[in-house]
């Protein structure tokens, strides 16, 4: 359910490093807790994000929630497919449930994220 | 009547449960000094039939559409209002201002709701609208919010010829935002001008507002300015303040707006002193997440059957708080509920003869002004129900005076808004007025030397 070599948000987003790239979803976790997501906004390719800005929107039938970027960097790739078919974000959270490709600016900033096993951990912490 | 339930036993009881001696003791904490140490200074009570009589007598102060002959619209529209409207909205099942904090539970009202959101998609041709805003001014306001959403730009094209009131609550929510209205002149036509839309329009435009039928009562060109807008990639936003127009004038949406708001007490709403009214809201499927206010949807239950639900509101401030769309969180359910009701008592036809007959007594009255000595029309434009006179000898102020004391309601003093066009009064025309009336007016306006 949390794949190791991720690395995971505070805010329930995980990234994953492609080279200097890191591509960036939401977890397991986020989508059971979200319910059925019926609508994404993902910024516009180019768009610089800082660490822990909100770069969209992810919208299921109960709420309404902020994206946040889990790195400093600017937008290379926006999935898409999600456009139509939102529920990849259910089904497949860490596969072609994807949202964004970012270009890594500060790789040091990962160390402020947490392991597979860190996350884990803070969700067992907040009582889940 | 009585208006206190509490019995000197009810409130001694309460007294003694709280140990407390008299309810004085309760206002303790308030100054001596800033309290008001005797009994109000009013006159004695009056018997329920006594009341009556003097609410009646003051009521009777007003100059009022009942007994007087009105010429007076500018955003408030004097129109016949059946009886069938009242008896169907005092209906226990729908009289409440509210739409219910579990709504589907109220199917009925969703749906009269989702009845009067496709009605209003139908008249301003567009593909959804929202179940209903404050009024016709914070509509627009929220419109213009809207565009600035989508486009994140900054300037606001705003014609002199919407109405002052719609402009001025424009500012006051665009003002924080750091938003800029920039006004836009209108000519002898009493129209826009299409070449300074042209030249005011640059990157930093989000949107150019017109309103249609404009506060002088003329028609725009919207096609021409919806295409001038669309040519900088800014949002075309059309207001409408008098939506009866809609039963003869195409629809903004077949001109190419984006954006269509306006004020919906025209349908079966009372003029009520200015308010509670019914700002409509309308625009394209593509646009439907940066949409404020609440939504109604049609889906079906597990068995198949149509039903009603409140949707799309995840995005609303009870849930989304500081990051909602709008700070609107509720809706005119009531007068929503009226215009519903009107509407499907005049039907398309029925709305169409109501339009004409607006618009052929004003060309009526247009006409008659336009021979009338003293007077002149100010501005060239076609119009609906609504135009502008300019008074050459008697200030409009006198006019009007004169009028009221033959139990006529003048136009509107535009001096209060345009001080340019201080000798001028906009005039309303609608079925309301006979052609005696109409005749009366002249010869009143005339006769004023």
């Amino acid at each position: 359910m949390y794949p190791e070599g991720l690395h995971y948000t505070k805010e329930h987003e995980w990234i994953k490093l492609e080279g200097d790239r890191g591509r960036v979803g939401i977890t397991h976790f986020a989508q059971s807790q979200l319910g059925d997501v019926v609508f994404v906004e993902l910024p516009k390719v180019g768009k610089p994000l800082r660490q822990m800005e909100a770069f969209g929107v992810v919208e299921s039938v109960k709420a309404v929630s902020d994206l946040y970027c889990p790195v400093t960097g600017q937008v290379l790739e926006v999935n898409s497919s999600l456009e139509s078919k939102p529920e990849q974000i259910n089904s497949d959270p860490y596969g072609k449930g994807w949202m964004v490709v970012v270009k890594i600016a500060e790789p040091k900033e990962l160390r402020n994220l947490m392991t597979a096993e860190k996350y884990k951990a803070y969700l067992a912490a907040e009582g889940h | 009547m009585r208006y206190i339930p509490n019995t000197e036993a009810d409130c001694r009881t309460m007294l003694d449960a709280i140990g407390v001696r008299s309810s004085e003791e309760l206002f303790a904490d308030i100054p001596s000094k800033l309290r008001l140490k005797r009994g109000l200074d009013l006159p004695p009570p009056l018997s329920e039939s006594g009341l009556r009589r003097q609410m009646n007598a003051l009521a009777g102060k007003d100059a009022d559409v009942d007994r007087y002959s009105s010429f007076l619209g500018a955003g408030a529209y004097n129109h016949f209002i059946p009886a069938a409207v009242s008896h169907l909205v005092f209906r226990s099942e729908f009289y409440t201002a509210y739409t219910p904090y579990q709504p589907e539970i109220s199917q009925g009202t969703l749906q009269a709701i989702y009845e009067y959101q496709t009605l209003i998609c139908q008249l301003t041709g567009m593909e959804i609208a929202n179940a209903s805003m404050y009024d016709g001014s914070s509509a627009l306001a929220e419109a213009v919010l809207m565009a600035h959403r989508i486009n994140g730009r900054q300037e606001v094209l705003m014609p002199r010829a919407v109405h002052p009131e719609y402009r001025m609550v424009c500012g006051t929510y665009a003002n924080k935002l750091g938003l800029r209205l920039l006004e836009l002149p209108y000519t002898d036509k009493g129209t826009t001008d299409l070449k300074q839309v042209k030249a005011a329009l640059s990157p930093r435009t989000s949107c150019v507002v017109v309103q249609s039928p404009n506060f002088f009562g003329a028609l725009e060109m919207l096609e021409e300015i919806a295409e001038a807008a669309h040519g900088a990639d800014a949002l075309l936003v059309v207001a409408v303040a008098e939506p009866v127009s809609f039963g003869i004038v195409r629809s903004p949406g077949e001109c190419g707006a984006d954006i269509v708001v306006g004020e919906g007490q025209s349908f079966g709403n009372h003029l009520n002193f200015g308010g509670p009214y019914l700002g409509f809201f309308a625009t394209k499927e593509a646009y439907l997440r940066s949409m404020p206010g609440r939504l109604i949807g049609q889906t079906e239950d597990k068995h198949g059957r149509t039903g009603y639900v409140l949707t799309l509101s995840t995005r609303e401030q009870h849930i989304r708080r500081e990051k909602a769309t709008s700070n609107i969180c509720t809706n005119e359910g009531l007068c929503a509920l009226t215009a519903t009701v009107y509407l499907s008592l005049l039907g398309r036809t029925g709305l169409r003869e109501l339009a004409l007959l607006n618009l052929r007594k004003t060309a009526y009255a247009k006409a008659a002004f336009s021979k009338l000595r003293g007077y002149e029309v100010r501005f060239s434009g076609s119009t609906f129900n609504e135009f502008v006179v300019r008074s050459k000898k008697r200030t409009p102020a006198q006019v009007n005076r004169a009028l009221l004391g033959k139990r006529i309601i003048g136009g509107m003093e535009l001096g209060r808004f345009y001080p340019e066009l201080a000798d001028c009064l906009l005039l309303c025309v609608t079925e309301e007025n006979s052609r005696e009336e109409i005749d009366a007016l002249c010869k009143a306006m005339g006769g004023a030397r």
